[in-house]
C-alpha cells in the first residue's frame, strides 16, 4: 500500500484555487451518468449528497436513522468556526489555519488544514442563504462568541443548537434533492459491506433496518460520511447508533486507517450515575469560564459540598496550572479530573465526578446573570440529575466525545481504495491529535459542499470503468458473506446479552485506552479484547430473526466491529510512543507531568493495513511536513 | 423503586398488537424512561423474549428520534421533556405506567412502539427549503436580520421533528411541526422569494400525506418537548391565506 | 375560480370558510341578542323593530328584501358552516383511527374538545327556534307580527324555556372556543393580540348567553307579561 498524499504544488494559499483550475470536469450532460453513493446524512453526508445532486449527479444516500435530519451532527451545541474577521480583531484565514495546527499538536497536514480556513467563510454564507438563524446582534449582522480558549471570536452559533440548524439546512438542501427526484434516500439502511472491484469502489451491501432484506447498489463511486466512533468506549457522547462498522468495513477491503487511539475526551459531562447509564451528556465547556472546579481535600468524603469548608477543599487546577486555572485545555482538565477521582477524591455515585462550583460567580454576578448565561444547561443538568446547580455545585467528569482518526484520506479526500471518499468525523484529516472546539462541524460542512463535489469530479472524469449492476457477482459475494455473518449472530443463542460485552469492553476501554494510556495497560487489553471477543463470538444472544426491525441484531454487528476496531486503536496507541494532543503516554511526560512530543521519530501519520484476520495490521507512516508553523511545546503551567 | 408497565406490544405493521405487562423491579430514581426500558429489555433477552422495541438515538433530548406516549401524554409527564431525558423520579414507587406508540394514520406502527414518520419528511421534500446551490450564496452579513425576526425564526427552527404535536393533537394534525417550519424559513429575508409557493406545497402535501385539520386545541403546544407555539400556527394559516387567494 | 376550490380542498381552506362563516353566524348572535332584550322595553318597541327589520333598506329594495338578503347569508354560512363542519371531522377520525388508553387533555377546553356536540345542539336549537318565532309551528298561540306576545307566551311553557336555556349553554360553549380559534385560524392572532381575543371571547360569550337567557327566565319569573 502507497500513500499519496496528492497535495497539489504551490504555495499554500493557492493550493486549492490551483488544484480547482487543474481539475478535470464532466460535463453537465455526463454527470447524470455517473450514481454517487453517499452513505451516511450528518453535516457531511447530507452536504455532499445535497450538493452532489444540484451538480447533476444521480446520489443515493443512506443513513440508519428513520430520517436523515437525526444524524448526531444534530447534538452540537457550541458552534462553527469560520474566519470571517466580522470583529476586526486580528482573524484571519492563516490564523484559524495556525490555531487548528497548533491545536492538534502538529499532527495534521498543512494543506488541508489551510484549505478548512479558507473554506470556513464560505460556509456562513452558504448556511445563512440556506435559512440557518444564526444568533444575531442588534444591528441585525452576525453575533460571534470565542470558544475553545481561541483569542478571536470566531465562533457563528444558534442558541444551544448550532448542530442541529446546520444539520436541518444541509437536510433541507438534501430533501429539495430528493423532491427533485435527483437523490434515492433511504433512511432506516445500514450499510454492512463495501464493494470493491479490481481495485476499485463500485457499490456497498446494506441491510434493511426494517425487512432485513439485504441489499446491493452499486455506483462508480461511494463517499462514506458515517461519523465518529467514540461509542467504542460504550458511554459517550455520541448517539447510541453511532458506530464504526462502515470504515471498519472499508478498512477490511482495504482502506487504510490512521490515528485510530485519537480519542477527545471532553471535560465537561454530567457524570454517571449508575451501571444503567448508557450514554453521558456533554455540558458546554463555556461553564468553566465562570465556575471553579474542586474536590474535598480528605479522600471519601461525603460531607454535602456546603458543608466542606474553604480550607477543606483542593481546587486542584488553580494549584497544579496558577497561570490558566480552570481554563486549562480540554485534555489536561480531563486528565486532572481523572487522577484525583483515581486517588480517591472523587464525588458523587462511584466517586467519579468532582465539583464545577459556581457559588463564587453567583455571589460576584446575582442569580440574574447566571441564569442568562447559564439557564439553559443548569435546566439540563437539573432534569438529568434532579439536583439544583443554583444550591448545589454541579457535579461534571470527562467522556469521550470525538475522534480524530478514521480513514485515511489523500487531499482530495480519497481514501486508499480508488473511488471510496470519506468526509466528515469519519476521515481522520484535519484535526491532528487534537480538535478545536467548534471545528468539527466546519470541517464536516466543507469536505461536503465545497471539497468532495470538486474532486469526486476529477475521479469520475479520468477514471474509465463499465456500469454495472448488482447482480454482479462481485456484490452476489458480498451478499453471502454479510448474510452469512448476520445468521451467525443469531445463531449463536448464548447467555450474555450485546450490551454487557459492549459495557464491559466499554470500560476496559476507558481504562486502558481512554485519556491516559500506558504500555502494561495497553498489553492487558491487547489481551483481554480478543478474549472477550472470543466469548462474545459464542455466548452472545441476540434473539429474533433477520427479516424483522431488530434491534438486537443491529447492535450486535456493530459491536463485533468495535471489538475489532479496538484492538486497532491499542495496536495504534501502543505504537505511538510519545504524548501528544489527546493522546498521553504516561511514559513520555516532563518531570510536572505534561504531554512530551517526540517530532523527530512521530511527526507523522499512522496509516494501518488490514492484513487478514489472524495477522497484525501493517503500518504505514505519512510523514508531516511543516513550512508554515513552527512547531513548539504547550505549556499551560 | 418497582414500577408496572403496560406496554404496547406489536409484532410488526400487520399484527394487531396488545398490551403486556410487564414488572421493573429495583429501578433507581435517576434513570432515564430509556434506561428502564434497557434494563425491561436485558431481563426479556435473559428470559428468551423479544425486547421491546423503542426508537431513540442521541438520548439527550435533540435528535428527536425517541417518543412514546406515556399515560396519555405524548414524552410523559414532564413538560418541555423528551422521553430520553424524562427520569423515573417523575415517577412514584408502585407507579402503573401504560406506554403506547404514537398514534395517527400517517405514523403506520413498524414494530412495538416504533412508528415510522417519514410523512414528516416528505412534507419538507415538498417546499421545507430554500433553494440555494452550494456556491452561490451572498456574503453572510449582506443582509441584516433584525433581530427579533432572527430570534423567532430560531424560535420556530428549535423543532426536533419528533412527531409528539400529531401524537397528542386529537385530530391526528402535523399542523405545529408544519407551521414551525414554515414560520422558520418565512420569517427570514432569504425565504421570502419562495414564501407563498412554500406553503401551499407543504399545506398540500400535510393534506396529502392524511394528517388531519386544527381545532386549535393546542395540545401539540403542551406536549412539544421544544415549547413551539401554536402561534405559528396562526401565522402560517395567514401566510397560506394569502398565498391561496391573492397574488 | 379552480383556485378558491383548491384553497377549499386543503384542510385549512376549509377551516377558513368555518372560521368567516362563524365570524356571520356570530356577527347575527349578538346583534339578534341585542334585538332580543328589547323585549324589556315592551310590545310596541320590539314590535316596531320587527317590523324594520323588514322594512329595511326601503326604498332601495322592496319589503322584505333586505331580511331575504340577510336570511340567504346567514343560510349560506350555516350551510357552509356545517358542511365544512362535517368533512373536517370525517378527515380528523381518519387521520387517528386508534386512541389511546386513556388521554388526559392538557391545554385543550372543554369548550374546544366540545365543539362537535355544541354545534350540534345549536343546529336543533335553530330549527325548533324557526318552528317556534317564525313559522309558529310549533307555538301554542303563534300571532304573526306580535313578536311580544310570542315571546311571553312562548316562554311561559317551563320545558321550552328550559331548552332554550340548555340550548343558550351549548351555544357559550360554542362560542367561548369559536370566537379566540376563529382569530387563529385566519391568522390574526399572535403574540400581542392573544390575550385581547381570549378576553373577547369571554366577554361576548358571558354577554350572548347571559342577555338571551335572562328572557325566558325574567318570563317564567313573571317578571314581564
Ligand atoms: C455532544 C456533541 C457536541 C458537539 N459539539 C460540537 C460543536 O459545538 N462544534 C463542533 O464543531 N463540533 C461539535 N461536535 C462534533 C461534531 O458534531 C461531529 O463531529 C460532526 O457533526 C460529525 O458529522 P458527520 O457528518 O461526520 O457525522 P454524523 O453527523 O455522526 O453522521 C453520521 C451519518 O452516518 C450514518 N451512518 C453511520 N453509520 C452508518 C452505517 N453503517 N450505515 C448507514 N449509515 C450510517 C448515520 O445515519 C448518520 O447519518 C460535537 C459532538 C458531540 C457528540
Ligand atoms: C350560531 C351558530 C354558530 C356559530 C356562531 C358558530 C361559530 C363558530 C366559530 C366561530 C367556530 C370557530 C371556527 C374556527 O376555529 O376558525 C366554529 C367552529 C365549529 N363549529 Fe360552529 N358555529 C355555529 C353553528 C354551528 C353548527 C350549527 C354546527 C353544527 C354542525 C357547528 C359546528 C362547528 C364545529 C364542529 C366547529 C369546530 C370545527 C373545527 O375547528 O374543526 N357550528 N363555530
Ligand atoms: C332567548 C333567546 C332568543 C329569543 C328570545 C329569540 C327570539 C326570536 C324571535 C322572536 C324571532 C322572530 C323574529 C321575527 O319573526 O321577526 C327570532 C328569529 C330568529 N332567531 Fe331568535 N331568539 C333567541 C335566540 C336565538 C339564537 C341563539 C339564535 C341562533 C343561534 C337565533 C336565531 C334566530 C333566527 C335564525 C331567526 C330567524 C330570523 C329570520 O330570518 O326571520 N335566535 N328569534
Ligand atoms: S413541533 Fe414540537 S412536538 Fe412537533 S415535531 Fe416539532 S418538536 Fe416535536
Ligand atoms: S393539538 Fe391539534 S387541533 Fe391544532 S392546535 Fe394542536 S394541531
Ligand atoms: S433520543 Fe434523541 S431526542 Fe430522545
Amino acid at each position: 500500500m502507497e500513500l499519496r498524499a496528492s497535495v497539489p504544488s504551490g504555495p499554500v494559499e493557492q493550493k486549492w484555487d490551483n488544484h480547482r483550475f487543474e481539475m478535470k470536469l464532466v460535463s453537465p450532460a455526463n454527470k447524470r451518468k455517473y450514481t454517487i453513493l453517499v452513505v451516511g446524512s450528518g453535516l457531511a453526508g447530507a452536504s455532499a449528497a445535497a450538493s452532489l445532486a444540484e451538480l447533476g449527479y444521480n446520489v443515493t444516500c443512506f443513513c440508519y436513522q428513520d430520517s436523515p435530519r437525526r444524524a448526531h451532527s444534530i447534538a452540537a451545541q457550541g458552534g462553527i468556526n469560520a474566519a470571517k474577521n466580522y470583529r476586526n480583531d486580528g482573524d484571519s484565514v492563516f490564523r484559524l489555519f495556525y490555531d487548528t495546527i497548533k491545536g492538534g499538536d502538529y499532527r495534521a497536514r498543512e494543506a488541508n488544514v489551510y484549505r478548512l480556513a479558507q473554506l470556513s467563510v464560505n460556509i456562513i454564507d452558504q448556511c445563512v442563504a440556506q435559512g440557518v438563524p444564526f444568533a444575531r446582534e442588534y444591528g441585525g449582522l452576525l453575533d460571534n462568541r470565542s470558544f475553545g480558549g481561541a483569542q478571536v471570536s470566531r465562533t457563528f452559533y444558534a442558541r444551544g443548537q448550532t448542530g442541529q440548524q446546520l444539520l436541518l439546512g444541509a437536510y433541507s438542501a438534501l430533501s429539495r434533492q430528493v423532491g427533485l427526484g435527483r437523490v434515492a434516500m433511504y433512511p432506516r439502511h445500514e450499510m454492512l459491506d463495501l464493494v470493491v472491484i479490481d481495485g476499485k469502489t463500485r457499490g456497498v451491501v446494506v441491510r434493511d433496518m426494517v425487512t432485513g432484506q439485504i441489499e446491493s447498489h452499486a455506483g462508480d463511486a461511494v463517499v462514506l460520511g458515517t461519523g465518529g466512533y467514540s461509542n467504542v468506549f460504550y458511554l459517550s457522547t455520541n448517539a447510541k447508533g453511532c458506530n464504526a462498522t462502515a470504515i471498519w468495513r472499508a478498512y477490511k477491503r482495504g482502506a487504510a486507517m490512521a490515528n485510530p487511539s485519537f480519542t477527545q475526551i471532553h471535560p465537561t459531562c454530567i457524570p454517571v450515575s449508575g451501571d444503567h447509564q448508557s450514554k453521558l451528556t456533554l455540558m458546554s465547556e463555556s461553564l468553566r469560564n465562570d465556575g471553579r472546579i474542586w474536590v474535598p481535600q480528605q479522600k471519601g468524603d461525603t460531607r454535602p459540598p456546603d458543608r466542606i469548608p474553604e480550607a477543606e477543599r483542593d481546587y486542584y487546577l488553580e494549584r497544579r496550572y496558577p497561570a490558566f486555572g480552570n481554563l486549562v485545555p480540554r485534555d489536561v482538565a480531563s486528565r486532572a479530573a481523572k487522577a484525583v477521582c483515581d486517588e480517591g477524591f472523587g464525588v458523587g455515585p462511584g466517586g467519579l465526578g468532582v465539583y464545577l462550583d459556581l457559588t463564587d460567580a453567583i455571589k460576584r454576578l446575582g442569580e440574574q446573570v447566571i441564569r442568562e448565561r447559564y439557564g439553559n444547561l443548569f435546566e439540563m443538568y437539573e432534569r438529568i440529575t434532579g439536583e439544583n446547580p443554583y444550591e448545589r455545585p454541579m457535579r461534571i467528569y470527562p467522556a469521550v466525545h470525538y475522534t480524530m482518526g478514521g480513514l485515511w484520506v489523500d487531499y482530495n479526500l480519497m481514501s486508499t481504495i480508488d473511488g471510496l471518499y470519506v468526509i466528515g468525523e469519519a476521515n481522520f484529516s484535519d484535526h491532528g491529535a487534537n480538535r478545536l472546539g467548534a471545528s468539527a462541524l466546519m470541517q464536516g460542512l466543507a469536505d461536503g459542499y465545497f471539497i468532495l463535489p470538486a474532486t469526486i469530479g476529477d475521479y469520475l472524469a479520468r477514471t474509465k470503468q463499465e456500469k454495472l449492476d448488482p447482480s454482479h457477482s462481485a456484490f452476489r459475494r458480498v451478499e453471502a458473506e454479510v448474510t452469512e455473518r448476520t445468521k451467525r449472530l443469531l445463531a449463536i443463542r448464548g447467555k450474555r446479552t450485546v450490551d454487557s460485552f459492549h459495557r464491559e469492553f466499554g470500560r476496559l476501554m476507558w481504562e486502558y485506552c481512554g485519556m491516559s494510556r500506558n504500555v502494561q495497560g495497553l498489553q492487558v487489553a491487547l489481551e483481554k479484547i480478543p478474549a472477550l471477543r472470543a466469548e462474545f463470538w459464542e455466548n452472545v444472544n441476540v434473539l429474533g430473526a433477520n427479516e424483522e426491525l431488530n434491534q438486537s441484531l443491529e447492535k450486535a454487528g456493530r459491536v463485533a466491529d468495535f471489538f475489532e476496531f479496538a484492538e486497532l486503536m491499542c495496536h495504534d496507541a501502543l505504537e505511538r510512543a510519545e504524548s501528544c494532543g489527546c493522546h498521553f503516554r504516561e511514559e513520555y511526560q516532563t518531570p510536572d507531568g505534561e504531554a512530551l512530543r517526540d517530532d523527530a521519530d512521530f511527526a507523522h501519520v499512522a496509516a494501518w493495513e488490514f492484513a487478514g484476520v489472524d495477522n497484525p495490521p501493517i503500518l504505514h507512516k505519512e510523514s508531516l511536513a511543516f513550512q508554515y508553523v513552527s512547531l513548539t511545546q504547550r505549556s499551560y503551567k | 423503586m418497582d414500577v408496572t408497565l403496560h406496554v404496547w406490544r406489536q409484532k410488526s405493521a400487520a399484527d394487531r398488537g396488545r398490551f403486556v405487562r410487564y414488572e421493573a423491579r429495583n429501578i433507581s430514581p435517576d434513570m432515564s424512561f430509556l434506561e428502564m426500558f434497557d434494563v425491561v429489555n436485558e431481563g426479556l433477552i435473559a428470559r428468551g423474549e423479544d425486547p421491546i422495541a423503542f426508537d431513540h438515538d442521541c438520548r439527550e433530548g435533540i435528535c428527536g428520534t425517541c417518543g412514546m406516549v406515556i399515560n396519555g401524554v405524548a414524552h410523559g409527564p414532564r413538560r418541555g421533556t423528551t422521553v430520553c431525558q424524562l427520569h423515573l423520579r417523575s415517577f412514584r414507587d408502585g407507579d402503573t405506567i401504560t406506554v403506547e406508540p404514537w398514534r395517527a394514520r400517517p405514523f403506520p406502527v413498524i414494530k412495538d412502539l416504533v412508528v415510522d414518520r417519514g410523512a414528516f419528511d416528505r412534507i419538507i421534500q415538498a417546499g421545507g427549503f430554500i433553494s440555494v446551490p452550494t456556491g452561490s450564496a451572498p456574503d453572510a452579513n449582506a443582509i441584516p436580520i433584525p433581530k427579533p425576526d432572527a430570534d423567532l425564526a430560531m424560535d420556530a427552527a428549535s423543532c426536533i421533528g419528533c412527531g409528539a404535536c400529531v401524537a397528542a393533537c386529537p385530530n391526528g394534525a402535523a399542523m405545529l411541526f408544519t407551521a414551525a417550519k414554515v414560520s422558520h424559513l418565512g420569517l427570514l429575508p432569504q425565504g421570502q422569494p419562495e414564501r407563498r409557493q412554500r406553503v401551499r406545497q407543504m399545506v398540500v402535501a400535510m393534506d396529502r400525506e392524511g394528517f388531519g385539520s386544527c381545532t386549535n386545541y393546542a395540545e401539540c403546544e403542551a406536549v412539544c418537548p421544544k415549547a413551539i407555539s401554536i402561534r405559528f400556527i396562526a401565522r402560517m394559516n395567514r401566510d397560506y391565506l394569502k398565498a391561496s387567494l391573492m397574488e | 375560480m379552480s383556485r378558491l376550490f383548491l384553497f377549499y380542498r386543503s384542510s385549512i381552506g376549509k377551516k377558513v370558510v368555518m372560521a368567516v362563516t362563524g365570524l356571520v353566524l356570530f356577527g347575527f348572535v349578538v346583534v339578534h341578542m341585542a334585538g332580543n332584550l328589547k323585549v324589556y322595553q315592551g310590545a310596541e318597541k320590539i314590535n316596531a323593530y320587527g317590523e324594520f327589520l323588514r322594512a329595511m333598506g326601503s326604498p332601495v329594495f322592496s319589503h322584505g328584501q333586505v331580511l331575504w338578503i340577510a336570511r340567504i347569508v346567514l343560510l349560506a354560512s350555516v350551510a357552509l358552516h356545517i358542511m365544512a363542519a362535517v368533512q373536517l371531522i370525517l378527515m380528523n377520525r381518519r387521520a387517528r383511527p386508534v386512541g389511546y388508553t386513556h388521554q388526559d387533555p392538557i391545554q385543550a377546553t372543554y369548550a374546544s374538545r366540545t365543539m362537535i356536540w355544541s354545534g350540534p345542539v345549536i343546529a336543533l336549537f335553530v330549527i325548533y327556534h324557526l318552528l317556534h318565532f317564525t313559522a309558529g309551528t310549533v307555538h301554542p298561540s303563534f300571532r304573526a307580527g306580535d313578536i311580544y306576545h310570542n315571546v311571553i307566551a312562548g316562554f311561559r311553557v317551563w320545558y321550552v324555556s328550559a331548552f332554550y336555556i340548555v340550548a343558550m349553554v351549548g351555544l357559550g360553549f360554542h362560542l367561548y372556543h369559536g370566537v379566540w380559534s376563529l382569530f387563529q385560524t385566519l391568522g390574526i392572532n399572535d403574540v400581542r393580540v392573544d390575550r385581547f381575543f381570549r378576553r373577547l371571547a369571554a366577554v361576548a360569550t358571558v354577554a350572548v348567553v347571559a342577555g338571551n337567557i335572562s328572557i325566558p327566565v325574567t318570563v317564567l319569573l313573571g317578571l314581564i307579561s
